[in-house]
C-alpha cells in the first residue's frame, strides 16, 4: 500500500463512528434510497444508487472494525480499496451527490446516508480524487477570501453601489452591531439585489448590522470537498470578526451550503459552541413578519412555485419560514407535492455546481429533468427559491432546455414589495 | 448416523452451539459496532414537534410519501414476510414450545392452519422479493453473495418446517430434522451477515433521527 493510501484508509478509519457503523450493518440492499436521488431517477443507471457511492467506505469499515472482516484480511481474503478504484469513484461522490439528503429521508432501515457522504469525502480529498472545480474553490476561498476569488475592494465598490440605490448606509466593521451580514460570493457578482433588498429591510426594521472587511464570505467549499482543516480556517474567519465586533447574531446569506457550514458545521470544526447565534435570513424575515415589521404593498400576481433549498429547509431545519414569507407576498402561490423537507435538489448543491466539466454539465442537466417536471406539472412561469447556487445551477438548466421560466429570489421579492 | 440420532443431535448439542454462537455473536457485534461513540454535536440545537430519535424509530417502519407507489413490491413484499415471518416464529405453538423450554416463558399461539396458510404467503412474498431483486436493475446491481445466500438462510427454515408438517418430500422425523438445523444455521449466520439488521437499524433510526431532530427536522 502506498504512503497515501495509507493516510487515505487512516482518515477513513478516522471518520467511521457507531452511526457510520451501524448503518452499513443495516443495510439490506433494498434499493428504495436510489428512488429518492435525483441522480437515480433522472438517468436509470444503479451506480447512483446512493449506498453505493460509500462502497469504499464500507470495505474499510468491515477490514478495520468487523471481527469477520479483520479475519478475512489477515488471511487475505479481502480486497482493500486501491488508488484507482477512488478515482473511479470521484463522480459518484461529487459529481453525482449534492448533499441533498433525500436518501436520508426513505431509508427504512434509517440510514443518514447523505451522513457518510459527507464523512466518505474527507477521505477522498486526502485522496487527491476530487474535482478540479471545489479544489480551485476551496483553495481561493483559503487564499483570497472567496470561492470566485473576489476581494475586499470589490465587494465595498458592490456595497457603495447598494447605498447609492437604496439611500441607506451600510455600515462596515461597526463594533456593537446586532447582526454580522455574510454573503455569498455569487450574490456579490451575479445577485447584489439581496444586499439592496437586506440593507432596505434592515433599514425599514430599524436594526443595526454591519459586514466585516475581513470575513464577508459565508461559503465554505471546504466542507463540499470534505477537507476539515481547510473548512476550519475558513469558519474561524467568520467566528473571529464576530467576536471582535461583538455582534449578538450572524446572518448566514440565503445560501444553503452557507448556511449549513456556519449554523451546524461551524461549532463542530473549530470544536467550542459560538457565543452568537447564526441566525438564516428567512428566519429573521419571518420572525420581522410576525412582528408586523414586514408589511407588503402591493402583491405578486403570477402564479408561483417555490423551490426548497435542500441545506436549508430538508437539512437546515428552516422548514416553515419560506411558505410563510411567499403567502405574505404572492397571491398565486402554488403548494407542490414534493415540497419543503421532500423538496428535490436543483442538482448543484454540494459544490457540484462548481464542476466544469462536460460530464458533469451534461448530468446535471439531466438531473433537472425532475424540476423541470414539477415546473411544467404546476404549470407556471415563476419559481421563487433563497439560494444563490440553486439559482445559478436553475438558471443554467433553464437556459439549456430553452424553458422561460422566470425565476426569483425570495428576500428581493418581498423588498420589492415591503410598504414604504 | 439415523434420523433419529440426527434429530437428537440438532435438538441437543447442535442447538446449544448455534444459540451459543447466536447470543455471543450478537453482543459481540453491538459491542464493536456502539463501542465507537460518536462525537458531540455543538452547534445549538434547534427544536421541532415529531422530530427525535424514537419518532424515527416508529416512522421509517412506514413508507415514506410518495415511496411506495415507487417501489410497490419492496413495500409490500417486505410487509408480508416480515410480518409472516414474525407470526410463525413467535405464534407457532411448536416455536413457543421450544422458547418456553429455553427460557420458561410461554403464551397461547395460534391454529396450524392459520399458521400454514402464513407461511405459505410469507414463502410467496419472499420469492416475489427473489424475482424483484433479479429483475430490478438496482437491485441486482447492488446484490453479492451474502444478498442471495441470506435469502436462502432465511427461506430454508420456512421451507423445511411447512414440508415437516405437511409430510412431503422427506420421512417426517428427517425433515424435521433438516427444519431445525436450517434453523439453526440461520441464527450462526445472523450476527455476521445483513441480517443484523434486526438488531441495528433501532439504532440506524435513532442515529438519523436524533442528530437531524438537533437540526429541527422530523425524517
Amino acid at each position: 500500500m502506498s504512503a497515501s493510501l495509507d493516510k487515505v484508509t487512516q482518515t477513513l478509519k478516522e471518520v467511521i463512528d457507531a452511526p457510520i457503523a451501524s448503518y452499513f450493518d443495516s443495510c439490506v440492499h433494498c434499493g428504495l434510497c436510489a428512488e429518492a436521488c435525483l441522480f437515480y431517477t433522472e438517468t436509470g443507471d444503479p451506480k447512483y444508487t446512493p449506498i453505493h457511492k460509500v462502497e469504499p467506505l464500507r470495505r474499510v469499515y468491515e477490514q478495520e472494525y468487523t471481527l469477520l472482516g479483520r479475519l478475512m484480511k489477515m488471511v487475505g481474503l479481502s480486497k482493500p480499496i486501491t488508488d484507482e478504484e477512488l478515482g473511479e469513484w470521484q463522480e459518484l461522490v461529487y459529481d453525482s451527490c449534492t448533499l441533498c439528503g433525500r436518501c436520508s429521508m426513505v431509508c427504512p432501515v434509517g440510514n443518514d446516508i447523505v451522513y457518510m457522504v459527507r464523512k466518505f469525502r474527507e477521505g477522498m480529498a486526502v485522496s487527491g480524487h476530487v474535482p478540479d472545480g471545489i479544489r480551485g474553490a476551496t483553495k481561493r476561498t483559503v487564499e483570497i477570501g472567496g470561492p470566485m476569488g473576489l476581494k475586499w475592494p470589490a465587494v465595498a465598490n458592490v456595497l457603495r453601489k447598494a447605498e447609492e440605490a437604496t439611500g441607506v448606509t451600510i455600515p462596515v466593521d461597526k463594533e456593537g452591531a446586532d447582526y454580522l451580514v455574510l454573503l455569498s460570493s455569487m450574490e456579490i457578482v451575479n445577485y447584489p439585489e439581496y444586499i439592496e433588498a437586506l440593507a432596505k429591510i434592515f433599514h425599514k426594521a430599524g436594526i443595526s448590522f454591519t459586514l466585516a472587511s475581513d470575513a464577508f464570505e459565508a461559503t465554505n467549499a471546504g466542507i463540499q470537498i470534505g477537507a476539515s482543516d481547510l473548512a476550519k480556517v475558513i469558519v474561524t474567519r467568520i467566528v473571529d470578526a464576530a467576536e471582535r465586533l461583538k455582534v449578538k447574531y450572524v446572518l448566514s446569506p440565503e445560501c444553503g451550503h452557507a448556511y449549513m457550514a456556519i449554523r451546524w458545521e461551524g461549532p463542530n470544526l473549530i470544536g467550542r459552541p459560538f457565543g452568537f447565534k447564526v441566525v438564516h435570513v428567512l428566519e429573521l424575515l419571518d420572525q420581522l413578519r410576525q412582528e408586523g415589521v414586514l408589511k407588503m404593498k402591493g402583491m405578486f400576481k403570477d402564479p408561483l412555485i417555490l423551490h426548497d433549498p435542500c441545506q436549508i429547509v430538508r437539512r437546515g431545519g428552516v422548514l416553515q419560514a419560506p411558505e410563510a414569507l411567499i403567502r405574505q407576498v404572492a397571491e398565486n402561490y402554488i403548494p407542490i407535492a414534493d415540497q419543503q423537507k421532500w423538496n428535490w435538489c436543483c442538482g448543484g448543491g454540494g459544490g457540484a455546481s462548481a464542476i466544469h466539466t462536460e460530464e458533469a454539465e451534461a448530468l446535471r442537466a439531466k438531473a433537472f429533468g425532475v424540476k423541470k417536471r414539477q415546473i411544467e406539472e404546476a404549470g407556471v412561469g415563476t419559481m421563487v427559491t433563497f439560494c444563490a447556487n440553486c439559482r445559478i445551477t436553475i438558471e443554467e438548466a433553464l437556459d439549456h432546455y430553452e424553458m422561460n421560466t422566470k425565476l426569483l429570489g425570495l428576500t428581493e421579492l418581498l423588498a420589492e414589495h415591503l410598504e414604504d | 448416523m439415523n434420523d433419529l440420532q440426527f434429530l437428537t443431535w440438532v435438538r441437543g448439542t447442535g442447538l446449544d452451539i448455534a444459540v451459543g454462537i447466536f447470543l455471543l455473536g450478537v453482543l459481540w457485534r453491538l459491542i464493536e459496532i456502539y463501542t465507537l461513540g460518536r462525537k458531540k454535536d455543538l452547534a445549538a440545537p434547534r427544536h421541532a414537534a415529531g422530530a427525535s430519535g424514537l419518532h424515527t424509530v416508529f416512522r421509517r417502519s412506514l413508507p415514506p410519501p410518495g415511496m411506495l407507489k415507487r417501489s410497490p413490491v419492496s413495500y409490500i413484499g417486505g410487509y408480508i414476510f416480515h410480518i409472516g415471518l414474525a407470526v410463525i416464529v413467535f405464534l407457532g405453538a411448536p416455536h413457543i414450545l421450544l422458547i418456553t423450554n429455553l427460557t420458561g416463558l410461554s403464551w397461547p399461539g395460534l391454529p396450524t392452519q392459520f399458521i400454514d396458510l402464513v407461511t405459505v404467503v410469507t414463502m410467496a412474498a419472499m420469492v416475489v422479493m427473489l424475482v424483484d431483486r433479479i429483475n430490478k436493475p438496482v437491485k441486482r446491481f447492488l446484490s453479492t453473495f451474502e444478498d442471495w445466500f441470506t435469502w436462502a438462510v432465511t427461506f430454508l427454515p420456512v421451507l423445511t418446517g411447512w414440508l415437516a408438517v405437511q409430510h412431503l418430500l422427506l420421512p417426517y422425523t428427517t425433515m424435521l430434522a433438516l427444519h431445525i438445523l436450517s434453523a439453526e444455521i440461520l441464527l450462526v449466520v445472523l450476527p455476521f451477515t445483513k441480517l443484523f439488521h434486526a438488531f441495528t437499524l433501532f439504532g440506524s433510526r435513532w442515529y438519523n433521527g436524533s442528530a437531524n431532530a438537533r437540526k429541527g427536522v422530523p425524517v
